[in-house]
Order: structure tokens, then C-alpha cells, then sequence
């Protein structure tokens, strides 16, 4: 698979820096396997049959052509004409707001799906945060006729209300979380326990680069397209050169782990993931063990996990996927972050420049560009990609209301 | 530690519980969610006195993802009383219950603290064992071998999903007692016993001479009798917590403790 332009010589999975995490499922020192026993088979089940449909001709021919017939794929890389001379930097896009389901969620659901089927599985379940993924994974139950129940926050279900009734349109059930912070944490551990109960019968489509290995791993390679195609696109633009820099924004960080994929071996592309600042797990984590992995996490000094606060839901969450913990230690990806003020600033600049209204969650990452443009960090002349991971459709009521009350809370 | 009845130390959840199981007797080990309420070390002391053989007390956590409304609700009661790790374990340290306490909590307090700050706080509280869900064998070792030098048990739990090569593993590996996973399932009340809960005891038995206690889905003095038949004792917990949720207080808390006690000695 690998391409002519990747390296004087092919690196073994092992040597590369965004490659296989073996058998432990570890990133360095993060990732792991922490779940209770009910769950272990389950997880090493999962793994196994990743393993085995990941190099077999049949699935992967199966998987690409459904990402291209029904996803949309290839999605264009876009250069965005007014923002570059506005900000004196190259901007080009991914535009994962193109695919199917407005989103780069649908890459990793249909992956999943079709690899429950595979496994005998009948029913999907999943965690959802802004509603893109339980969207995504409703729509991949519709297409393969499996039944479908997403865990929502009762939080997250109230701003983000049509993508709930989206869920409901394509046949799924949408659960209320009622417990803890009521936003997506509490969601992954519903789901989980829905899935103790129920791993016979059912596959959980986990939507993240998080959770018990195989998922961060097999979600990132799931996502990895995003990354590989943004590689050639950017080089035809770009004469044959990567971008001076790579960003994308993280929750879990599963668009940021797609994309990096594409450049972590063979650029010197840099590297920047951006958090929402309310929910900042590298900058004011610390490592720590939830939802089934090693990373970096907000807690409180007992251990016990805070509470994330962001404009958008999608990025609400304490923790981080353990690749981007491990990308961060070694140093091969900076984590930055932007607040909701200069968020809900770059949402309209970005609509105003360029005619794309993007996702809030993919606004963090135009707002860091937008300030760091021009600086040493990102100086005049310079290129860089952004993922746009999602279209932003779902969060115009929400910026309306917010613009109305003519504030946002700074962070 | 001059004064504790159980001094802390290897082999004293073991050989306590092995002892009873030598005389005949079935093993009853309740659980508590520690910092539930104001009264909660009156409650162990109770249910201590009213036929346990040991006890579990759940240090509660923020995303306790193995445990059912009931044990949430606990512990989010818990939380926001202010309860912590360390003040758990200072309290522990006060009881005077002349049965080997067990503490259930997740990792991530552990990780947090410190496998051997934690364990040797746990041992100089009395402590004499630890359940810890999310952390399966092949994760164990780091905190297992700090827990072995403290003298802490480290309890590994056997699923209905468990395949039979690792219910050997984990027996091996287990200390003081194996806990049987009785169904497929977070922790809360059940209106029958899962078949699976008498498979688990089956399969867990003759695989290791440790005592079996099967928890998760036990509810009732009826059940508890049923799945002993083929287990050495059960884990009940959702049961009386949902009690103590409802305001029995503690000596509510022993009448149904002592129900038990009642069933599994044949009455």
C-alpha cells in the first residue's frame, strides 16, 4: 500500500511512528486494555477479526467502495482564496464537512459496521457527544438493516436537538443519559454497560480514537483515509510539497488521528491538535485510566474525573485518545487550544470568507490558525492544513442564540 | 497495630475465609458504598455483627461504568458528601469489626495515589484486600506486585464470558478469594438468578482450591441459596444498598444482612 513518494525505503509497522500498538494495544506508555473481564473476551474478539479484515483484499475492497458510493469519497481539499490573503498563510481544507452525514464520523461507522456484520453482530450501539456519530452510526444500522440505540447526554440531547430526531429519522433509538455530567462521558460509560449486558448480540461502534484497545487503534486506521488522501491532494496543490503544518481539532481526537496518520511518518509536516479550552486533556490533564485507556485526563488530585465544559458538545470530554498523549510525549504533535469566544469568531469568518459554515468543533481549529497566522509559530508564507471535520448546519441555531445574547463566555 | 483483631498482612482474607468454609459454613460477604452516609461505619459494624464473614466497601468513583443505578446513585451521594480515598481508609482504620475488610474501587484511584502509597495505606487501615473491576490480568501486574508486598489480597473476577485457559490464569493469579461474575451484567438487583451465576461457581470451582464468591445479580436470601449450592459464598450488594439508599439505616441494614446469614446456613 505503500505509495512512491513515502520514504527512501518502507518502514515495518513496528518502526513507524503512527503503526501497529501490538498486542497490548499501547502508544508508549498509553493505551491499554482496562476493562472488567466481562469485557475482555469481547475485546480481544474484536481485535482478532480487525486483524484479520484489515488485510483481506475482499473487506477493504468492500469498505472503499462503500466510501466512495455512499460516503462521498474522495472528499476535495479546498484552498481557501480570501482567509490565506486575509491571514498571509496558504489555508487549504480537508473537507470531511462533504461526506455523507456532514461528517468525518461516517469513515470509522461504516468500517465498524461492516466488520459487525462480519462478526455476527446484529445491533450497534453507540456513544454520541454533538450528535455526529450517533448520526453516522444510525445511518451505517440503516444501510446494513441492523437495530441501533445511541446513549446521549440529556445536556447534549437539549443543543444539539435535531440531530437527535435525525437519529430518530433513521431508525435508531436515542437514549438520555441522565447520570454524572449528563454529556458525553456519561454517554461512553452507558454504552459500555449496555454492552456488558449485551456483547453476545451486539457491536459497539465506539466513535473515538479512545477506549479499550483495538479502538484507538482501529478507529484511527478506520479514519486514516482522511489523512492519506489529504497527503496526495495537498501535494498536487502544493507542487509536490506537504503543508508546513497539519491542524486539526480533538475531543477524542479521531479526525486529528486520521490526518496525522497521512503525515506523522514521511513529512516533517507539524503536527497541532487543538482542544476545546474548557476541555483541554493535554493541557490540563494528567495521565490517568478511564473508559478502558491510559492517557491524559482532567481530574481532580483524588483521581476522581472532572467535568469538561465547551461550546460544543462534540468536544466535551475529560480524556483524550492515548495515541495523542504518546504523539505529544515523543513530540511529534503539539496540543493547542482555543475558546469559545474566538470559536464562535471563526465559525463566521470562515462562512463570511469563504461560503463553508463549519462544524463548531472544526471552528477550534480555523480560530488557532486565525490567531497563530502571522506569528512565528505560523509565519507569513507559510501552508497549512486544516481538517474541516464537519459542517456546521447543526450548530446555527445555537451560534444564533449565543450572537442574539451578544455574548460568548471566554475561557 | 497493636489492638486490631485482623492484623493486615498475606493470607488473612484467605485463611480466614478458607477456615469458614472448612467448618461448613457458607461465606457472606456484603457490600457498603463507603462514604454512603453519615452513618456508614455503623452500618459495617451492624452487618459485621450480623453474619458477614467479610466485607466489601466500595470506595466510590466518578464513572463507575461496572455498577448499576443503585451503586451510582451511592456513590454520587458519596462524592458529594466530599468523600475521598484517604479519608475512606483513615476511617477503616478506626473499625474494630474482627472480619477481613475488602475495598472495591476503580483504577484510576489507585493510579492516581499510587500503587504502593495506596496499597500500604490500605494495609495500615486493616485493609485486607482489593477488588479493582477495570483492571483485568493482563493489566494487573504493576499494582498486583506493590498489593503483594503490602499484604493486600488482589481479588480477580471470572466472567460468564471468561474462556476456560484464562478462568485458569486468573485463579492463578487471584488471592484471597476468586469473585464469579453471575451474569453478563453491571451490578444491580435481579428478580431470578441468571443461570449463568451457577455455570460461573461450576467452572471457577474446579479450576482453583481458592473460595468462590459469586456477586453481581445475588439479590435475595433465596438466590444466595441457590447459587451456594455449587459456590462457597456470595457477594450481595445492589440488595442492601438499595436498602440503606431507601433509609434502613443500619439496623435495617442487618435484618436483611441476617436473612441472609438465615438462608445460607439452611434455615
Amino acid at each position: 500500500m505503500s505509495s512512491p513518494h513515502s520514504g527512501p525505503r518502507s518502514l515495518s509497522e513496528s518502526e513507524l511512528i503512527m503503526g501497529d500498538p501490538g498486542p497490548t494495544g499501547r502508544f508508549g506508555e498509553f493505551g491499554g486494555r482496562f476493562v472488567p473481564e466481562s469485557l475482555v473476551p469481547a475485546c480481544m474478539e474484536l481485535e482478532a477479526s480487525f486483524r484479520r479484515a484489515w488485510i483481506d483484499p475482499a473487506f477493504r475492497r468492500e469498505l472503499d467502495h462503500l466510501l466512495h458510493s455512499y460516503g462521498g469519497r474522495p472528499t476535495p481539499v479546498t484552498e481557501c482564496l480570501r482567509l490565506s490573503e486575509e491571514l498571509g498563510v496558504r489555508v487549504l481544507l480537508k473537507r470531511e464537512d462533504l461526506a455523507h452525514t456532514g461528517s468525518h464520523k461516517i469513515n470509522n461507522v461504516v468500517g465498524q459496521a461492516l466488520l459487525a456484520r462480519r462478526m455476527g453482530k446484529k445491533r450497534l450501539i453507540a456513544e454520541t457527544g454533538a450528535g455526529q456519530h450517533g448520526v453516522a452510526t444510525a445511518t451505517a444500522a440503516a444501510l446494513f438493516g441492523m437495530e441501533c440505540v445511541v446513549y446521549m447526554g440529556a445536556v447534549d440531547m437539549e443543543r444539539q436537538a435535531l440531530n437527535v430526531f435525525r437519529m430518530e429519522l433513521l431508525g435508531a433509538e436515542v437514549r438520555s443519559v441522565e447520570s454524572g455530567s449528563r454529556t458525553l462521558k456519561d454517554a461512553v460509560n452507558e454504552a459500555l454497560r449496555d454492552w456488558v449486558a449485551s456483547v453476545d448480540t451486539t457491536h459497539y461502534c465506539l466513535g473515538s480514537v479512545m477506549g479499550p484497545h483495538p479502538y484507538p487503534w482501529m478507529v484511527r486506521e478506520l479514519q486514516r483515509v482522511v489523512g492519506d488522501e489529504s497527503r496526495a491532494q495537498c501535494r498536487e496543490i502544493l507542487d509536490g510539497k506537504d503543508p508546513d503544518m497539519v491542524v486539526a481539532c480533538a475531543g477524542g481526537g479521531s479526525n486529528a488521528a486520521g490526518t496525522f496518520a497521512g503525515f506523522a511518518d514521511g513529512t516533517s509536516s507539524v503536527l497541532v491538535g487543538v482542544e476545546a479550552a474548557g476541555g483541554a486533556a493535554m493541557h490540563n490533564g494528567i495521565p490517568g485510566v478511564l473508559h478502558g485507556m491510559r492517557s491524559a485526563l482532567i481530574q481532580d488530585e483524588s483521581g476522581q474525573i472532572l467535568e469538561a465544559e465547551s461550546i460544543s458538545a462534540g468536544l466535551d470530554y475529560p480524556g483524550i485518545g492515548p495515541e495523542h498523549a504518546h504523539l505529544a510525549a515523543i513530540g511529534r504533535a503539539r496540543y493547542e487550544t482555543a475558546d469559545d469566544t474566538e470559536v464562535v469568531e471563526a465559525f463566521q469568518r470562515l462562512s463570511k470568507t469563504e461560503g463553508i459554515i463549519p462544524a463548531l468543533e472544526s471552528a477550534h481549529a480555523v480560530a488557532w490558525v486565525i490567531r497563530m497566522a502571522g506569528t512565528e509559530v505560523l509565519p507569513t508564507g507559510s501552508t497549512v492544513l486544516i481538517t474541516l471535520s464537519g459542517r456546521g448546519d447543526k450548530d446555527v441555531a445555537q451560534v444564533r442564540d449565543i450572537l442574539r445574547r451578544g455574548e460568548t463566555t471566554a475561557r | 497495630m497493636i489492638g486490631k483483631p485482623i492484623a493486615p498482612g498475606r493470607g488473612v482474607l484467605e485463611t480466614t475465609l478458607r477456615d469458614r468454609r472448612q467448618s461448613g459454613d457458607k461465606l457472606l460477604v456484603p457490600y457498603v458504598t463507603g462514604g454512603m452516609d453519615d452513618e456508614w461505619l455503623v452500618t459495617v459494624e451492624a452487618v459485621a455483627g450480623a453474619g458477614a464473614d467479610a466485607i466489601e466497601v466500595g470506595i466510590p468513583f466518578s464513572d463507575p461504568m461496572i455498577d448499576g443505578p443503585v451503586i451510582q446513585e451511592a456513590s454520587l451521594r458519596a462524592l458529594g458528601r466530599g468523600t475521598t480515598p484517604a479519608g475512606i481508609l483513615a476511617d477503616l482504620g478506626r473499625l474494630h469489626i474482627g472480619i477481613p475488610v475488602v475495598v472495591m474501587t476503580y483504577y484510576n484511584l489507585i493510579y492516581r495515589a499510587g500503587h504502593q502509597r495506596i496499597a500500604g495505606l490500605m494495609a495500615e487501615s486493616g485493609v485486607s484486600g482489593a477488588i479493582i473491576p477495570d483492571l483485568p490480568l493482563e493489566e494487573l501486574e504493576p499494582w498486583a506486585m506493590a498489593a503483594d508486598d503490602a499484604g493486600i489480597a488482589t481479588v480477580l473476577l471470572v466472567a460468564p464470558s471468561t474462556p476456560p485457559e484464562r478462568i485458569a490464569a486468573i485463579c492463578l493469579r487471584s488471592r484471597g478469594f476468586v469473585y464469579g461474575v453471575g451474569r453478563m451484567g453491571v451490578t444491580g438487583e435481579q428478580s431470578s438468578l441468571a443461570g449463568s451465576a451457577r455455570e460461573v461457581a461450576e467452572r471457577v470451582r474446579a479450576a482453583t482450591e481458592l473460595p468462590v464468591c459469586i456477586g453481581i445479580g445475588v439479590s435475595t436470601p433465596e438466590q444466595a441459596a441457590a447459587v451456594c449450592e455449587v459456590a462457597d459464598g456470595v457477594v450481595v450488594g445492589s440488595a442492601l444498598v438499595r436498602r440503606l439508599l431507601e433509609g434502613a439505616g443500619p439496623v435495617g441494614a442487618a435484618e436483611f444482612v441476617s436473612s441472609l446469614r438465615v438462608a445460607l446456613d439452611g434455615g
